[in-house]
């Protein structure tokens, strides 16, 4: 049980990065945060105590093994972490070109 | 290799010639035997992507676009990406899309076998590994007043 | 059989577009304007279609359902489908024109084709994890898209738009986290047949929250709306008008209907939820608008408003209410995406948003001033136009379920609404001209062409509760009115 809540402390630490930095840089490492946060706990709940991987072999029984789906699903939801901070820092690099900073309170043209 | 005042020591240019080949190597391995032990595109295409980062860090990244340039590294992916979709879509041979239409049946530990699962493997690789080193020699190459679009989707609806 | 088509022709397009688009010139057109097209003819085809079958259930790969993935096409389906790809149809027509003085069109097209992708996939799948994926292609592109121009506004906006669109992506993968580990299994009609034999519990209410938190984001209702006023408008006139038209409206409101009512069994605790929560977007995104002088910030924070009516229609909950609701969300795809495309043709000519720079347009563009006038009387609510329809029901079922001072806020909410649509058309097309501007032209054809069409769509939409096309409405009606209903319908479907 203690795994599960802390994953939930480690999204609540991502959250809390993001909404309170004012780097921009951070607020992009606090993202990764919440999804690595996310991954983890998704991966825990497909794991068996003594499971072994879920793969065929020649002249053993798998008696208990670990749920593979879950892992599948957190491959592709990496993948997906992938290319948000990838889009993510690009767009944090030209903000840098256009703006000087990385201080969010300082990045403030839209309002209203 | 010619220029010495590009890239890194020596001792990592020396090294890294040793290496990269057997990372390029391993990673089609992976590639290839996705489908009867741990791996598969995904994995495979990433450590493609990171031979080509690799000599990338060590030389320069004249040396490394010279091998793969990133128009190149962009048809790749797209190359990959359409040839996933026409495995996908060969599959209303069978009746179904995503059918698995040749050798249906697969058998364990035999290389050719499971049907279009590794030619998916492939598709992704494909797609996986241009990705990732275009997303890398975008971040690298980046020059301000460049007018440069970033496509960064990977499209990964497929790698389950 | 056609139900993959809908995401095959997007994705194919968008990389055949990627590979030839930059070679070959007015290759990137054609082929987005064919695929959108094939697209729309294939989801109208998808009406008769629902009306044989009820519903039809693809399997993906010639798995069985719980364990494979399945397509899913019922009433609700259909009638989202024709109203995204008769959207994106008329959109891509548009920016064959509009789109010549961005400099990378076939990327455009390419990251379009992906967003049309992601939407399309999350309206047809019936698989909790494929939702997911597809959500993120499109919120994806979207970012892209937003960004597309590259100035420091644009920049902003998408910045703070990804920084939301990820926060709330990560509350809906830990929602289906928690819910798979709840019933060991992914597919929707699965999800509900195994929550059905279990009691009710705190954690169906914990996930429900976590995906009101996530779908609420992207539908920006009010508590999170912040970043729809920055990055509407800031993105392309067409990206815009998809953003607003559809975007909200398949990731926020088709997901949200189809998780809660389908999924987990709605309770009257979590419609009363929708109903503060479509109020209070209502009011604010109406007192926000006025304030405005930006014309496409005017507009982005009307679709709050709007976005606020469907949400407390579907929180009533009552079969007037709803069939009101989805009135509505096509009504408003179809003016909103006509005022974007307006206030597109209005910055082509004039290469200016505010309000107060401009004034006495109406001689110079015609077009454009009549579909914003008709675009404008639609969404204020004047009575031949589809928009007075969609909100007399909304209204009229408020009553009948006894929520008289909501509809009372309704009604008042509509009159604020014509009071800055006037504002706008006043502004811009009426008073005198600049005489800077005497000889601006009008936008080019096709440009004019879309938005003509989508001004007769606006005119005729009201006869969609006429007897002869309301089956087409009240088909999507009854999907959600099933409720848990949902599994056996699919699992109907397979035998």
């Amino acid at each position: 049980m203690s795994e599960y809540i802390l994953c939930f402390v480690l999204f609540c630490i991502g959250l809390y990065c993001v909404l309170r930095k004012r780097n921009i840089i951070k607020i992009i490492i606090g993202l990764g945060i919440i999804e690595y946060a996310v991954n983890l706990f998704f991966v825990l709940i497909g794991y068996r105590a003594h499971g072994r991987a879920p793969i065929l072999a020649k002249d053993q029984a798998i008696l208990n093994m670990v749920d593979p789906l879950p892992q599948a699903l957190v491959l592709t939801s990496i993948v997906i972490g992938l290319a948000v901070t990838a889009l993510l820092v690009a767009i944090a690099i030209r903000i840098y070109e256009k703006y000087g900073t990385f201080d969010i309170t300082k990045i403030r043209r839209l309002r209203g | 290799m010619k220029n010495p005042e590009k890239g890194m020591t020596l001792i990592v240019k020396t090294i890294t010639r040793l290496t990269v080949g057997l990372i390029l190597l391993y990673g089609i391995y992976i590639v290839l035997h996705g489908h009867i032990s741990p791996g598969g595109g995904f994995a495979g295409g990433v450590i493609i992507a990171l031979s080509f980062i690799h000599l990338m860090l060590a030389f320069g990244k004249e040396v490394a676009l010279k091998k793969l340039s990133q128009a190149q590294a962009s048809i790749l992916e797209s190359l990959g990406a359409i040839m996933f979709l026409s495995i996908a879509l060969l599959g209303f041979l069978g009746g179904y899309f995503f059918f698995n239409f040749f050798l249906h049946k697969g058998s364990p530990f035999a290389l050719f076998s499971a049907g279009i699962i590794p030619l998916c493997n492939i598709a992704i690789s494909l797609k996986v590994g241009a990705g990732l080193f275009a997303i890398f020699t975008v971040l690298v190459l980046f020059t301000p007043l460049e007018i440069n679009r970033f496509n960064k989707d990977n499209g990964n609806n497929s790698n389950k | 059989m056609i139900l993959p088509f809908f995401v095959i022709i997007p994705l194919g397009t968008a990389f055949l577009i990627s590979l030839f688009g930059k070679r070959i010139k007015n290759l990137s057109d054609l082929l987005a304007n064919l695929g959108t097209l094939s697209l729309l003819i294939f989801s109208l085809y998808s009406i008769p279609q629902v009306f044989v079958h009820k519903i039809l259930v693809y399997k993906v790969g010639g798995w069985i359902p719980p364990i494979g993935i399945c397509m899913v096409l019922d009433g609700l389906t259909s009638f989202m489908l024709v109203t995204v790809n008769l959207v994106s149809f008329l959109v891509t027509l548009y920016s064959v024109n509009y789109m010549e003085r961005y400099t990378d069109k076939h990327r455009f097209y390419t990251l379009f084709m992906l967003m049309l992708a992601g939407m399309n996939g999350i309206i047809i799948t019936g698989d909790l994890f494929n939702l997911f994926v597809f959500l993120e292609i499109a919120s994806i592109a979207s970012y892209a898209l937003v960004a597309f121009g590259t100035e420091a506004e644009e920049l902003e906006a998408s910045f703070k738009y990804a920084v939301m669109g990820s926060v709330a992506s990560s509350f809906i993968l830990l929602g289906i986290a928690l819910l798979y580990s709840y019933t060991s299994t992914l597919n929707m009609a699965d999800i509900s047949l195994s929550l059905s034999g279990k009691p009710a519990g705190m954690m169906v209410s914990f996930v429900a929250v976590l995906f009101l938190a996530g779908f609420g984001l992207k539908t920006a209702l009010v508590p999170f709306h912040a970043w729809l006023p920055d990055a509407h408008p800031s993105a392309p006139a067409p990206i815009s008008a998809m953003l607003s038209g559809v975007f909200i409206k398949t990731l926020g409101i088709y997901a949200l209907c189809r998780v809660f009512f389908n999924i987990l069994t709605v309770s009257s605790r979590l419609l009363f939820v929708l109903i503060v929560l479509g109020m209070i977007s209502m009011v604010v995104g109406a007192f926000l608008a006025i304030a405005q002088t930006d014309i496409k910030r005017m507009f982005a924070y009307s679709s709050i408003s709007q976005i606020g009516y469907i949400i407390f229609a579907l929180g009533i909950g009552t079969p007037l209410a709803i069939l009101g609701g989805l009135f509505h969300l096509f009504n408003h795809a179809v003016f909103k995406s006509l005022l974007f495309l307006n206030s597109g043709a209005i910055e082509y000519s004039t290469h200016t948003r505010n309000l107060n720079r401009l004034g006495g347009l109406s001689r110079s563009l015609p077009v454009t001033g009549y579909t914003s006038l008709l675009g404008s009387m639609a969404i204020s609510g004047i009575p031949p136009l589809g928009g007075f329809w969609s909100k007399l029901i909304i209204i009229i079922a408020a009553i009948q379920a006894g929520y008289f001072v909501s509809s009372v806020v309704a009604i008042l909410i509509s009159i604020l609404t014509l009071a800055y649509y006037l504002k706008f058309l006043k502004f811009t097309f009426f008073g005198k001209i600049n005489e800077a501007r005497q000889n601006i032209r009008e936008a080019p054809g096709l440009m004019k062409l879309s938005m003509i069409l989508l001004g007769i769509i606006c005119v005729i939409s009201g006869l969609l509760i006429a007897p002869l096309f309301k089956p087409f409405l009240q088909s999507a009606v009854n999907v959600l009115l099933l409720g848990n209903g949902y599994k056996e319908a699919v699992f109907g479907a397979l035998r």
